[in-house]
This record gives structure tokens, sequence and C-alpha cells, in this order.
């Protein structure tokens, strides 16, 4: 077996990926980007439509666009990119972490580094994890399956298709099975408000009449060898209205019902795994509970823009980079996710640094405020004009934010985030 | 061409006709398996639990008993000759009231009638020592170390390939209709029109077999189909037992288990709802919370989260509740292996035997083959390797290196094997590979084995399908419509 030494190895070429490895890279570290397809990219490559790069390029890009501007940079650096190969087991002693990774091509190698960065990226839910009833039928596909079908293969899965869950992967498919000559009945929503951006669903939906019905859920999947109906239950005070229940016939139905990060590696090593995310918990640097292996991008917590996956992954490849120079920080503390907060990442901040964060709220609201407060002492407020569970909110606290007379070594000095 | 008759005719694919089959290919005879699917294993054992039982469950009068604990211990052999996943982690019986206790005596008084090795009752801190995820209400129990728990499709695929590799011949998509006999034996007809000629015929077509005896003109009995639904859990729940845990049962069923399954996933279930339709496997939501609740009476630590997916089998049962296997009174050179429902995966290699004894009784001259071979290939599974093993298998096959399904650690190479094994179907591939079958659910890798299905087999794209008939997965392919710049199709 091959045992191969680099500084970092980062698992995943993706968008989290590639700027992650991108970062360590410029710090003069060696680096190897491990990635199971056969080219860089990753999730982006299927995404053919437009919307991506606005934040970081200025400029509204496809995925593949995106992405081959990060495979340009990538290719054009030292680092080291192993495509087609599949991560199959880490293990760690002291200092020095060891993975293997398999390919046809290379066989079994042994890369034995210093610091990892677990930029693999997230799964979709699928019919199990929503527990829907019925048949079990050919012809039930997560959104993602058939948005690889038709934008990398060609195949059309189906010809009449219904939808379910309106986040954006839902309301992007429902335009392109259309494009490709399907019918798309409905788009079926559990929550009373549509799940993904306003844009997506004049864009997708309106402009070619496929009627979206919030508040339901599907009741029953109907159909022995291919789908050939199901049933749509309305949701009255979130009370399934059995009564009210009607039948749309289709021979497809696609699950856009969301994502869950990818973990089952770090939590095999030990990694402890916030529940709210699926993530790990991560500190200020976006370390994990392991000294020296890291995490960003979805597979860390699930993000609504690519945008944002580069602008944490760029950080999380510098912080690797710090802490290979020797930059660590032992002055951190936790902080918790108060008043209708779904999650807050990272889990630990430290007062005398700058510090960047992301959070899910729980709640829809208008002119709402975002309230920061450490040892009960409140050091920061943002106002917000309209929140959404759909959309992520970030913000920062800037070194020295939180005043010397606030921490104290008596409190906990946990940082508190809500929002009212 | 010339008429083959074969001396055997054996109706239905699932585990027990496939190891009637293998049992009856070790002796110089024509052997027909026919199968109304499109491969082994689609019908009642694909949707098995896949408990090896501890044999006290019945009492010592039912000829299910007797077959239970003989099958049990051919299971060592049997692996070691065809290479599925099996393990015997034991067997425990949790009892959470004095009442209760009541019927785990009675539990085992009939393992001790029923003469099973190393049975045993346990108060509370034996039972909590030997499964410390026990809910600590539990008040005692039993514990059947013999009790195991294997992959109950990919048994019936191993039984197969031993028996094809032995010389049965294997006839797929093939829905008996009509059966005649005259001078030579039966003519049993297709519903696609294909014909097989044998001797004797063997009546295993599990949930049919009632309807396959009357197209014989044989025994009429009536099969209920009793639907049993169950919840597969994610590899890293950490509800993951190391014994199958079983309730104290009621008189219908065994009751809602907890089972750890032999590759590393957890499963909950089987649910017990007698039904009228033989093809309906729909889950509902009603039984989810019940599964769920009376699995956490046990285990507390089982969570919802962790569901992967469901599915639904159904057991063949009769209504006197035991195995009918009998030589035909009403019809000449027929057997009936009627009502196989748990536990009849146990007992299957004993059914085996039982029924080689039958056919023998009815005349069948049974002469050892100098050619048989018990033992089928071992494919390696790149799950259970190490890095260093799997280095050197690369080297010799790289394809053992190209991952196509994640979550199971599943090859390319093993995705072929498959395929040359004869299951091109998306559920075939699944059962025998475990691709599709983790907690993805085929999301990732469904494209990758449609590619390798159609390079492999030749198969165009519409051609391939979940499990055969109706069940295709692409409709079309872009470029073969034409579509305006609305969206519409023109």
């Amino acid at each position: 077996m091959k045992e191969l030494k680099f500084d970092t190895l980062v698992i995943g070429g993706g968008s989290a990926g590639m700027a992650a490895a991108l970062e360590v890279s410029k710090r003069g570290f060696s680096v190897a980007v491990v990635e199971r397809e056969n080219s860089m990219g990753g999730i982006l490559n299927q995404c053919i439509h437009n919307g991506f790069g606005l934040h970081h390029f200025n400029e509204e890009l496809s995925g593949p666009a995106y992405a081959e501007k990060f495979i340009d940079m990538v290719e054009s650096s030292n680092i080291k990119v192993f495509l087609d190969m599949t991560v199959m087991d880490m293990e760690e002693t002291g200092d020095m972490k060891y993975v293997y990774g398999m390919s046809g091509k290379t066989g079994m190698i042994k890369f034995c580094v210093k610091t990892v960065i677990f930029a693999n990226g997230c799964r979709e839910r699928n019919r199990g994890s929503i527990g829907t009833p019925g048949t079990r039928p050919s012809g039930v596909f997560t959104a993602g399956l058939a948005q690889r079908l038709v934008n990398m293969e060609g195949y059309i899965p189906g010809k009449e298709c219904v939808i379910v869950g309106s986040g954006d992967i839902g309301l992007i498919m429902a335009r392109r099975m259309t494009w490709v000559g399907a019918k798309v009945k409905a788009v079926i929503e559990i929550q009373p408000y549509p799940a993904g951006l306003t844009r997506n669903i004049v864009q997708c939906l309106n402009d070619f009449n496929i009627p979206l019905y919030l508040s339901h859920v599907v009741g029953d999947i109907h159909g022995k060898d291919r789908v050939e109906s199901i049933d749509v239950i309305p949701l009255k005070n979130g009370v399934e209205q059995k009564d009210k229940s009607f039948n749309i016939i289709c021979d497809s139905l696609l699950l856009a019902v969301g994502l869950v990060p990818d973990n089952e590696l770090a939590q095999k090593i030990g990694i402890s795994i916030n529940p709210e995310t699926n993530g790990p918990i991560v500190d200020r640097q976006l370390m994990t509970g392991k000294n020296g292996i890291f995490a960003c991008g979805n597979v860390l917590h699930v993000h609504d823009l690519v945008d944002f996956v580069t602008e944490e992954s760029e950080r999380c490849g510098k912080y690797a980079a710090d802490y290979m120079d020797g930059k660590t920080f032992s002055d951190q503390y936790r902080t918790v996710p108060g008043q209708n907060i779904k999650y807050l990442v990272p889990n630990f901040y430290s007062p005398h640094r700058d510090n960047k964060f992301y959070l899910r709220t729980m709640i829809v609201k208008n002119r709402a405020e975002l309230i920061v407060s450490v040892n009960g002492k409140e050091i920061f407020s943002k106002k917000l004009k309209h929140i959404q569970p759909s959309e992520m909110i970030s913000f920062s606290i800037l070194e020295d934010t939180v005043g010397a007379e606030i921490i104290s070594e008596c409190r906990n000095n946990t940082l508190e985030v809500k929002i009212v | 061409m010339s008429k083959i008759i074969f001396d055997i005719a054996i109706i239905g694919a699932g585990v027990v006709g496939a190891a009637i089959a293998r049992k009856l290919s070790s002796y110089n005879l024509e052997i027909a398996l026919i199968e109304k699917e499109c491969d082994v294993s689609f019908g009642v054992s694909k949707a098995n639990s896949g408990i090896i039982h501890g044999g006290f469950h019945h009492g010592s009068e039912y000829l299910k008993s007797k077959l239970e604990v003989q099958g049990n211990r051919m299971f060592d052999q049997l692996e070691q000759e065809l290479h599925f996943p099996f393990r015997r982690c034991g067997i425990i019986v949790a009892a959470f009231s004095i009442e209760e206790m009541k019927t785990v005596e009675q539990l085992y008084l009939n393992g001790i009638a029923n003469k099973v090795v190393g049975i045993e009752m346990c108060n509370r801190s034996r039972m909590l020592s030997l499964e410390p995820k026990l809910n600590t209400d539990v008040v005692g129990g039993l514990y059947a170390p013999a009790g195991g728990i294997i992959e109950p499709y990919r048994f019936v695929f191993s039984l197969v390939e031993s028996a094809l590799k032995n010389g049965v011949k294997l006839f797929t998509e093939f829905k008996v209709v009509s059966a005649e006999h005259n001078s030579e034996g039966y003519t049993v007809i297709s519903e696609n029109g294909n014909i097989v000629h044998s001797k004797w015929a063997v009546n295993a077509s599990g949930l049919f077999a009632d309807e396959i005896s009357n197209i014989f003109n044989a025994e009429k009995f009536k099969i209920t189909p009793r639907k049993g639904e169950e919840f597969l859990l994610d590899r890293n729940s950490a509800a993951r037992t190391e014994h199958v845990v079983f309730p104290v049962p009621d008189h219908v069923s065994k009751g809602i288990l907890i089972i750890p399954t032999v590759e590393g996933t957890t499963m909950l279930g089987p649910t017990a709802i007698p039904q009228d339709s033989k093809e309906d496997v729909s889950t509902t939501s009603v039984n989810l919370g019940m599964v769920f609740s009376s699995a956490r009476r046990m285990v507390p630590s089982i969570s919802q989260r962790d569901i992967i997916t469901s599915f639904t089998g159904l057991r063949p049962v009769l209504e006197s509740g035991d195995f009918y296997i009998d030589i035909s009174k009403k019809q000449k050179h027929f057997i009936q292996v009627a009502g196989i429902q748990s536990p009849g995966l146990t007992a299957v290699p004993a059914i085996a035997e039982y029924v080689k004894d039958l056919v023998k009784k009815d005349g069948l001259i049974l002469t050892e083959k100098s050619s048989y071979d018990p033992d089928i290939e071992k494919l390696p599974r790149m799950r259970t390797l190490n890095p260093e093993e799997a280095d050197v298998l690369i080297q010799d096959d790289p394809s053992f290196g190209e991952i196509v399904c994640r979550c199971e650690s599943v090859s390319e190479a093993e995705i072929v094997a498959a395929v040359k094994h004869g299951h091109t179907t998306l559920d075939g591939i699944k059962f025998y590979t475990r691709a599709q079958m983790g907690r993805c659910q085929g999301g990732f890798c469904t494209d990758r084995i449609i590619k390798i299905v159609q390079r492999e087999t030749g198969l165009r794209y519409e051609d391939i399908t979940k499990r055969g008939k109706d069940s295709w997965l692409i409709e079309d392919r872009i470029g073969d419509i034409k579509v305006n710049s609305y969206g519409s199709v023109e």
C-alpha cells in the first residue's frame, strides 16, 4: 500500500473543498484533495441553472461556471488532486492523521497528514426520512438524483411529476422537468409558506403555471410497479384533514425534502455532532472536537448559497494554516442559540478575535431584531427586515466587541444569540 | 429440438423452492426451478426479517418446531459453503412484568422440549448485562444463544447460484397458469405461453400456494397473507443492540422485534395484520407509531430520526398455523410445501431434507451425483476488507477500487458480479450487493448503476427496471422530444 505525506488532506473537491484547499496552499503548505467523482465541482456540476456567484464574484453564473473558476485556480496551484477516489477509513495517533483513500487507478493510498478538512457536503433526505406511506413502486426519486439524471445523463425520469418540497431544489426541478417536456402537476409544501427563494417561486412556478400547495402533505403513494398516483392531504393548523384529501395522477414523485450533512466518517472517529445541524461541533476556527480536524461547507451545516460556502471554507483553510503555524486560541467560550434560533455555527467564540457566525431562525417575521449577549449583557444587535427559517442569517462579532469588563473568570462567558 | 422432460419442477424460487432445488441438485435429476417474478427471492423472501430463530416459540407438537430446531443447526455448514452473511448473535426475550415472566417460562419449557441447546432463564441483572441498552424496567427474560441473523435475499441468491451450478434450470417470469397431468407427467404452462414438462412437481409458491394447488387440481386450502411492516434504522443508530430482542409474544405473532441486522443496520418490526390482498405491500403511517412505541418500551434510545426506509412483507399463513409439507393425496407426484411462515427461514434447510425424503417415498429415484459441488465462489466485499486487503484486490482488478455506493461501500466489481449472476434490475442488484440499501437509498448511485447495467448487458435505458414488469425508471431521453421556448412540447 502506497503512503503519501501532505500537510493537509481535504476530503471533497466541491465548492467547499476547493476554497479551503486554495487558502491552505497559499500559505505554503502541501495539500491533497480527494474527490470521489471524476471531476471537481461537486453538486455544482449538475446545477446548470443560473444564480450562483452574485456575492462572491459579483456576477450571475451557472453552477458549472462557478465551479470552473475554482477548478482553474486549483489546477494552476500546487494542490494535488485525486479524482475518482473514495475515502474508506481514517485514524489518528498523536498529531498525525492517517486517511485511507482508494481508487481503481491508484489502489489504496494511506495519506499521512497534520490536518484534515472535511468538505464532503451533504446528502438528500428521502422517502424513509419523511416516512411517506404507501406502496414502493419505481418512480420515486430524490430531486437531486432526478437533476443528475436529467442534467448529466440526459435521462427523463417521468412525464407527469409531482414535486414534494418547495425548497430551491424542488422549485428548480419543477422548471427543469417542464423544460424537458414533462408536466409538473403540483409542488406540495408542508409549511404554510414556500421554503425557497422568492425569485425561484416566480421564475420556476408562476411563469409556468405550476400549482403550489402550501400546508399539504403526501398521504399515500399508489402503484404496484410504477407510481400511478398520490394522495395529497391538506393541513389545518398542522393537522391532517383526511376527509379533504385528493388524488393526483402522476408517474413520478420527486422529493426535495431537505439535506443532511454526511458525517459518518467523522462520527466513526469520535467527533461530536451537533444534533441541530447534523454537522460537527466546531470552535471559532471551525476545528472539530479533534485537534487538527476541521469542517466547512455543507458537511458543517446546510447553506443556502454557494457563495456562503466559499466564504466559510476560505476561512476554514486559513484557520487550518493558522493551526499548523501554531496559532491556536485557548480563550474560547461557548455560544448558545437562544430564543427563536434553530442553530448557531460555530459553537465557540473568542472575545479577543473576530468571530463570524451563521445561524438559522425558527420563525417567519418582518422587522425582527437579532440580539447578542454575554453574561446577560447585550453586546451587539442588528435589525433584520425579514427573516424565515429557509434563509441563513450571518453576523460578525469583531475583536474586542466583548469588552474586558464583561468577561469574567467566575462566569461561563457564554455568548447567547436570540431573535425577537 | 427434443422435448426436455424434467424429473421435477419446483414452483417458486423463494427461499423454500431454492433450498429444495439445491438439495435435490445433489442427486442425478433434471430439475426446473420456476419463478413468476423476473428474479429469485422477489416474493415473500425479500422482506423477511432475517432471523434464525431459537426454537422456543412453539411447542413440540408442531412440525414447524421440529424443522426449526433442525434447520437452525444446519446454518454453520451452509454458511461455509454458500458465504451469505450470517451471525449467531443470540436471541433474548425481554419481560416487563411478573405475568410476562410466566410466558417466558413457557417459552423456556418449549425450548427444552424442542431440545434447544444453551437456552436459559435470566434474571433482571443478567438481562441488563447481556443487553445494556434494554429498558431498566426489565424484569427478566430468556436467552437463546443459538439464535442468529442472516441476509435472507443473499441466502436465496446463494442457494440458487449453487443449484444452478449443479445443473438446475431456472425459469423466471414464468407465472404458472395451467398444469395438465398425463402419462408423461405434468405440462406446466406460463402466462406468456412457455412450457415446462416434468414428472414431479413441488408447490413452494408462498402466498400463492393455494392458487397453485388449485391449478394442479390438488388439495383445497387457503393462504391468508399476514402483513408485516419493518423499519430500517441507520448504521449509526445508538439503539443497535447486540442480540435480537423479542418482546414476550402474544397469541398472534412474536411481536415487534429489534433486529441488529448482520450487515450493521438495525431493523424494527414486523407488525402482524391479516389482509386479503396478496399484492398489497403498502406501508402505513399508523403502524409507524405503534412499532416505535413497542420497540422503545424495550430499548428507549430508539429514535425515529434514524429511519432510513420502511417496507412490508407478507407471511403466507395457513389456518392450522403450522407448515403443510406432504405428498398430495389428491394429485399424483405433487408435493405440497405450504404455509411456510415464521420460522420458515430457519427451518428451510430441514424443509429441503424433509421434501427430499418425501419425493423419495413417492417413488422418485435418488442417486447421488458424483459431480455435485456444494461450494460456490466467495465474492470479495469491499466493506469487509482492511486497507491492505483492499489494496491487494485492486492491484488485481481495479474495478474493486471504484466505489459506486458510498453508504454501503459497494465497488463497481461487485455490481458487475451481480449483473453476471443474472441480477439486472435495481432491486436485484440491491439485494445482491447492498448498493442503494444505505442511508441515501440510492440517491447518489442509481445513475451509476444504470450505466453499469447498460454497459454489461447492452440493455437500453428504457428497458432497465426497478424490479421487472412495469417498474421502468427512465421515460425518455433529452433530444428525443422537441420543446419550444415556452416549455411546451411541440
